[in-house]
Parts: structure tokens; C-alpha cells; sequence
């Protein structure tokens, strides 16, 4: 493009403004496309850095684009390739509209999860770790006679939900239930507070009329952190019975909740909250279908605990942070490993919630490698297969 | 107004090796008026920038320092209740209205950095350090500041900017800012410099290291980065290790591994980063240093 030529004269500098200025717009998309906050003002101020001479070399019209567009590292990293591409055409250009929707088509796992929220059907059932037809599955365990049963759905093992409605009622009862807490949470914390500090400013200033004597003191309250809850969530396989309901709480507790966080580990781990906080819960699973990429081959829960130690804790987590794990623990990379990132993260953190939905099944004890690493590092370690022992967390939350 | 060129000068003579980028950063605070946001893990050199800045302009530097729960009275201004408190007793026969008056006169306020900073006669470099320290409340309230360089004092009136500061924030990524300041400032990422700006910064701050040794140093750090640590070596830890290997007399890293790993507590700061760079790692790394 004819804006890299290295030292134009003056009259070609005007030349090379007005074609920067005429596809400044096109540019500007495609930065929104690619995840950027520009609007009108950068837009604008743009234009003034060409007024300035700033589009004399491509280089330093980078360099001061970079500056003036990006607002987070993440901009900062990618800003060159995309302004490369687009000025300069060094690379697709479509690249940098992000992960698109070919790699929703090849994520099987989370792609059924979604339409099986919309259909409210089968999804338990299709993701089962992939037995050929099912039928396996279908056999044993009683699936089928757990649904005739289940008079009330609080106390019946999510799992032994079959029938679409039923599903739907437990889906839509996890996302009431996470509403409730909420609020519930944050108003307990309000009546907690109490004034210890004096308001100098404000007794000075009622107290004139008592000529300056402090006779009504003002005090101060200080605001109290409202408890945040970050949510790890086990998308793999063997959890898969389970996923479509604490994905719903997920969304009901994010849906209100300026304070919560959420995450989906498998083999890795993704930062879902954006995601979630859609209104529409089916949109929401949707995009998460895009955002999560590659299922099957086992849970790394310690390499994603270590991810999440790394690049997310030290921003999602405060001292009134309470980290909810919600695993079945069975760890196929390094035990160790786990053992390692737990402790750390439980030095960061208020309290670490493991809710493990095998634990009820009977005969179940913590024998796989991952929770036994994992369990001296947690405070509370709860069955979570039923709406009744959802609710029974509200309790211990709000006591934070 | 200075041009880039200038700039990048006017840093290299305040003692500051920038990297190429920000002078470009710095001209463009200039022209668009916009404050500039600096993120980078700690101990890059963040708070230096703005230091380096105000030696560019040759002007003041006002630092607010945010800690969780910083409120105006820290922030922008205060009253000053005791010089109020003792002026109230002694006009006690007069008329209330004007004793009001009084009291809540330019006499009777204390400036805070905010309100320092807009009220100069000559531009000061204003650093906001760690913002993502305070909270939203704080924040909010400082985009206000930023867009309209305007206060209100209830009691006082609206007091408007005399200058429009150079400002520079700095956030270590404790908490995720908001957009809406983001959207407002220029962006700049600070990152470990490499090995050769490294080498020059320890040149430029450590009487008495020469070259080759700034550069084994500065090869020796980048080395123990790439290392699992938990805490990271930043610029300063290098600079207290340099000093510590220069005052100790040694001149070249391989003639005394041992000063070396022993010296090393000066930039690993946890027990578990001590423990994780043993004898042998440490003579692998050192190995690797030309």
C-alpha cells in the first residue's frame, strides 16, 4: 500500500492522511470486530495525529495508533499484527475477528450442551463420555425409574433427571436459587456495617450552631466488601451429567452479581464471566460454545488450577473471596501439581468450597488422586447433586 | 511542545532509558491531552516514567498514592478542623454567618494532591500510582476530574484548573479498571526491558559497573525470569544486585559463582523462589551467560 513509502515529500504526506483518513473508519471496525473500545473520541483524535504529521512513516502511525487505541495488554499484544494486516497487508485480514464460529462447529461437547439447554432435552444424556449409542449408559443406575419418582425435585439427584421438562424446572430452579443468594448475600453484609470513624468534616459543619462544640458527632461507616464468588466449573466428561445445571447457576449468579467470576476448566482453562453475564441463557451457552475449544482426553484440574493461579487470581481474587470449585476430582495430569496450586490458591483466598456431586452417590469415597491432593487445602467440602444441597451453601456463604 | 525527537533527548538526558515506543506516548500526551495509563507487573519501572517525565518538562511532580478506601478528604482537599475548631472559640461573640464565612475560606484549606496539582502555575506531572488500588467509587470520581479539570467544594465554590497537568497512572492489574478510564487515557505497556536497555539502565544508575559486566548481569536476570519464580525480579531488584556485585569487587560473573548464588537473595524474594534456584541452577544460568 502506497502509505509505507518511507520519506514522502510534503504533498505526498497529504496524500498518504486523506487515504489513512478515508479507510480510518474501515480500520476503526475492524478494532471493534478484534475487541477494541474505540468510539467517536478516538476516532477523532486520530484524525488529529495526522494533522500532526504523524502518518510520515508507517511505523510511527503504528506506534501512536497503538497508544491511542489499545486499553489493556491484550490490545497492547495484539495491536501490531492487526495494523500490519490491515495497512499494510502482511496477513489475512479476517484473522483477527477472533476465534469464529469454525471452531464452534468442532467443539462437539459444549455445542450439544447448548442446543440441549434450548431443547431442554437430552443434553444429560448425549454427553455422557461417548459409549457408542448410550446405551450403556441406559442400562444401568436407573436412570429412567429416578424420573417416575421424583415427586420433589429439590431432593433428586440431577442426574436422574430424563425427562426435558423436568430438566428445564431444575435448570430454571438453579438460576432462582442463585438469584436468591445474591441478594440475600449482599443485603446481610449491609446490615452489617458499623461506624467506627469519626466524620470530622460533617460534626464541624452541624455544630456550628453550637458554637463549635462537638455535641453531635457524625461517623463514618466504612463500606464493607461485598463476598465475591469465583466459580471454577469442571466441563469435562465425567462431570457431564452435571454441567448444564451448574451452568444455569453459573448464569443466575453472574446474571446479578457485579462480584462473581466464572471459569471452565477441562484441559484448560477458560474466563467464561463475559460470556455468562448475556441475559439469555440460551445465547449465553452459545457463546460459550465459541469461547471453549477442545474437549475429551481427561481433566488437567492442577495445570488449570495453575493457569487461573497465574494470569487470573491476582485480579478476580480479594480478601472477601470465596473460590468455588466444582469437581468430581478425577485428575488425569500431575496430582502433585494439584496439590501445589491448591495451597497456593488457598493462601489467596477466604475460603475454597470443593462441591463434589459424586460424593453422594453411595459407596463413594475420595479415591482419586486429584481430591486427595486437593482436600487438605479446602475448607468445605459438600455433595452438590441436588437443588437441596445448593441451598444448603447459602448458609456458609453468607457467614464469610 | 516539544517534538519526539526532542522527547526522546530529554530522556535520555533525565537518566531515563525509555524504550523506543514511548516517546511516541509522551508526544502524544502532548497533542491529544489525554492522561497516559501504564500497566506492567511490578518493579518495571513504571513510577520512574513519570519521573523521567516531569525531569522532560522540567517541571513539578505531584504523586498520589492509592490505597483501598482513598477518599476525597485524602485525594483532593481537607479542611483544616483544628485551625476551625480554635477559630470558632475565638470569635465566639460574633455574628454566625460570618464566622462561617471564615472558616470555610481559602485560609482554612489544605491542599491535597488533586487540587495541587490543578492550581499551579506552571504544568506539574501528576502520578496517579496503582489506581487499580482504590475502588470504582475513587475511580469514577477521578474520570470526572480528568475530563472537566474542575472541583467543587460545597462550602467554597467550583474551583477551576489554573493549568491542565501532565498525568500519568500506573496500575499493577490488582483489579480490572474500568472501561470508561481506560477509554480516556493512552495506553502503554511496560514490559522487562531486554537484556541490552538492562545493561544500559545499570550502566546509567551504578557508578562503577562496566559494560561487560551490566550486560552479564542484565543476560543473568533475563535468564532467572524465564525461571518458575512466583516473584519475578524487577528492574530495581537487578539494580540492588548490580550494586551489591559491584560493592562486593566483583568484575566478572564467571571468575565468582559462588558471590554470585549467594548474592542472589537480593532478587529472589520468597523463600519458595530460593529454594527452587539452586546451586545447580544457578551455575546453569550462568552458564548460558556469555
Amino acid at each position: 500500500m502506497s502509505c509505507c513509502g518511507t520519506n514522502p515529500g510534503y504533498e505526498e504526506l497529504d496524500e498518504v492522511s486523506r487515504l489513512v483518513s478515508s479507510k480510518l473508519a474501515a480500520f476503526l471496525k475492524t478494532l471493534r470486530d478484534s475487541g477494541f473500545a474505540v468510539g467517536l473520541a478516538e476516532g477523532q483524535d486520530a484524525a488529529e495525529l495526522m494533522k500532526a504529521g504523524y502518518a510520515a512513516k508507517p511505523g510511527l502511525l503504528r506506534s501512536a495508533f497503538k497508544h491511542l487505541f489499545s486499553a489493556r495488554k491484550s490490545d497492547w499484544e495484539k495491536f501490531d499484527g492487526i495494523f500490519d494486516a490491515f495497512w499494510l497487508g502482511r496477513r489475512v485480514r479476517s484473522r483477527s475477528t477472533t476465534s469464529g464460529s469454525s471452531k464452534a462447529a468442532n467443539n462437539p461437547s459444549l455445542k450439544t450442551l447448548a442446543d440441549g439447554q434450548r431443547g431442554g432435552g437430552d443434553a444429560a444424556i448425549d454427553q455422557m463420555p461417548s459409549t457408542d449409542d448410550g446405551g450403556a449408559d441406559r442400562s444401568g443406575e436407573g436412570r429412567m425409574e429416578g424420573a417416575s419418582r421424583a415427586d420433589n425435585l429439590a431432593e433428586v439427584d440431577f442426574r436422574k433427571l430424563a425427562d426435558p421438562a423436568q430438566i428445564e424446572e431444575a435448570h430454571q430452579a438453579a438460576a432462582r436459587l442463585a438469584r436468591a443468594m445474591r441478594t440475600r448475600l449482599t443485603r446481610r453484609d449491609l446490615a452489617r456495617r458499623r461506624g467506627y470513624r469519626l466524620d470530622l468534616r460533617r460534626t464541624i459543619h452541624g455544630n456550628i450552631s453550637h458554637g463549635g462544640v462537638p455535641i453531635d458527632l457524625v461517623r463514618r461507616q466504612r463500606k464493607a466488601k461485598p463476598l465475591r464468588l469465583v466459580m471454577l466449573l469442571d466441563a469435562s466428561g465425567s462431570m457431564s451429567m452435571y454441567t448444564g445445571v451448574f451452568l444455569r447457576f453459573i448464569h443466575g449468579i453472574l446474571d446479578q452479581f457485579r462480584e462473581a467470576e466464572a471459569f471452565l476448566f477441562h484441559t484448560r482453562l477458560a474466563h467464561v464471566s463475559d460470556a455468562m453475564k448475556e441475559k439469555d441463557a440460551a445465547r449465553a451457552l452459545d457463546r460459550l460454545s465459541i469461547m471453549a475449544q477442545g474437549t475429551g482426553g481427561g481433566t488437567r484440574i492442577g495445570e488449570s488450577l495453575q493457569t487461573f493461579n497465574r494470569w487470573h487470581a491476582a485480579r478476580v481474587i480479594h480478601s472477601r473471596t470465596a473460590v468455588m470449585i466444582v469437581s468430581d476430582g478425577y485428575e488425569t495430569g500431575d496430582a502433585a501439581l494439584l496439590g501445589r496450586e491448591m495451597a497456593a490458591l488457598g493462601r489467596r483466598c477466604r475460603r475454597i468450597v470443593w462441591l463434589n456431586p459424586m460424593m453422594a452417590w453411595d459407596g463413594y469415597s475420595p479415591e482419586a488422586r486429584g481430591i486427595k491432593a486437593a482436600l487438605p487445602h479446602v475448607d468445605l467440602y459438600a455433595p452438590a447433586n441436588t437443588l437441596k444441597s445448593l441451598t444448603a451453601l447459602e448458609p456458609y456463604l453468607a457467614k464469610l | 511542545m516539544k517534538n519526539r525527537e526532542e522527547i526522546a533527548q530529554a530522556l535520555a538526558a533525565s537518566g531515563y532509558i525509555a524504550d523506543g515506543e514511548l516517546a511516541t506516548a509522551i508526544s502524544l500526551m502532548q497533542l491529544l491531552k489525554r492522561p497516559l495509563l501504564l500497566e506492567g507487573e511490578a518493579g518495571v519501572g513504571k513510577t520512574e516514567v513519570a519521573k523521567a517525565l516531569a525531569s522532560v518538562h522540567a517541571t513539578e511532580l505531584i504523586r498520589l498514592q492509592c490505597y483501598e478506601g482513598l477518599d476525597q478528604s485524602a485525594a483532593l482537599y481537607e479542611w483544616n478542623y483544628q485551625r476551625q475548631l480554635l477559630s470558632i472559640q475565638a470569635h465566639r461573640g460574633d455574628k454566625p454567618d460570618d464566622v462561617e464565612d471564615q472558616i470555610f475560606s481559602e485560609k482554612y484549606l489544605l491542599e491535597r494532591p488533586l487540587l495541587a496539582a490543578i492550581r499551579r502555575d506552571k504544568p506539574p506531572v501528576l502520578l496517579i500510582d496503582e489506581i487499580d488500588r482504590a475502588d470504582d467509587e475513587f475511580e469514577a470520581f477521578l474520570l470526572e476530574l480528568l475530563s472537566d479539570f474542575q472541583v467543587s467544594i460545597p462550602e467554597l465554590g467550583t474551583i477551576k484548573a489554573t493549568t491542565i497537568p501532565h498525568v500519568v497512572l500506573t496500575s499493577n492489574g490488582t483489579r480490572e479498571l474500568s472501561d470508561a478510564l481506560r477509554r480516556r487515557c493512552l495506553y502503554h505497556y511496560v514490559d522487562y526491558p531486554d537484556a541490552d536497555r538492562e545493561a544500559r539502565i545499570i550502566m546509567a544508575r551504578i557508578d562503577g559497573a562496566g559494560a561487560s559486566l551490566s550486560l552479564q548481569i542484565a543476560r543473568m536476570v533475563e535468564g532467572i525470569r524465564k525461571e518458575e519464580l512466583r516473584k519475578v525480579p524487577g528492574v530495581a531488584e537487578t539494580l540492588d544486585w548490580a550494586a551489591a556485585l559491584v560493592g562486593l569487587d566483583v568484575r566478572d560473573l564467571h571468575d565468582a559463582p559462588e558471590t554470585v548464588h549467594e548474592t542472589l537473595m537480593c532478587l529472589l524474594k520468597t523463600h519458595e523462589d530460593k529454594s527452587r534456584l539452586t546451586r545447580e541452577v544457578s551455575e546453569r544460568l550462568l552458564g548460558k551467560v556469555a
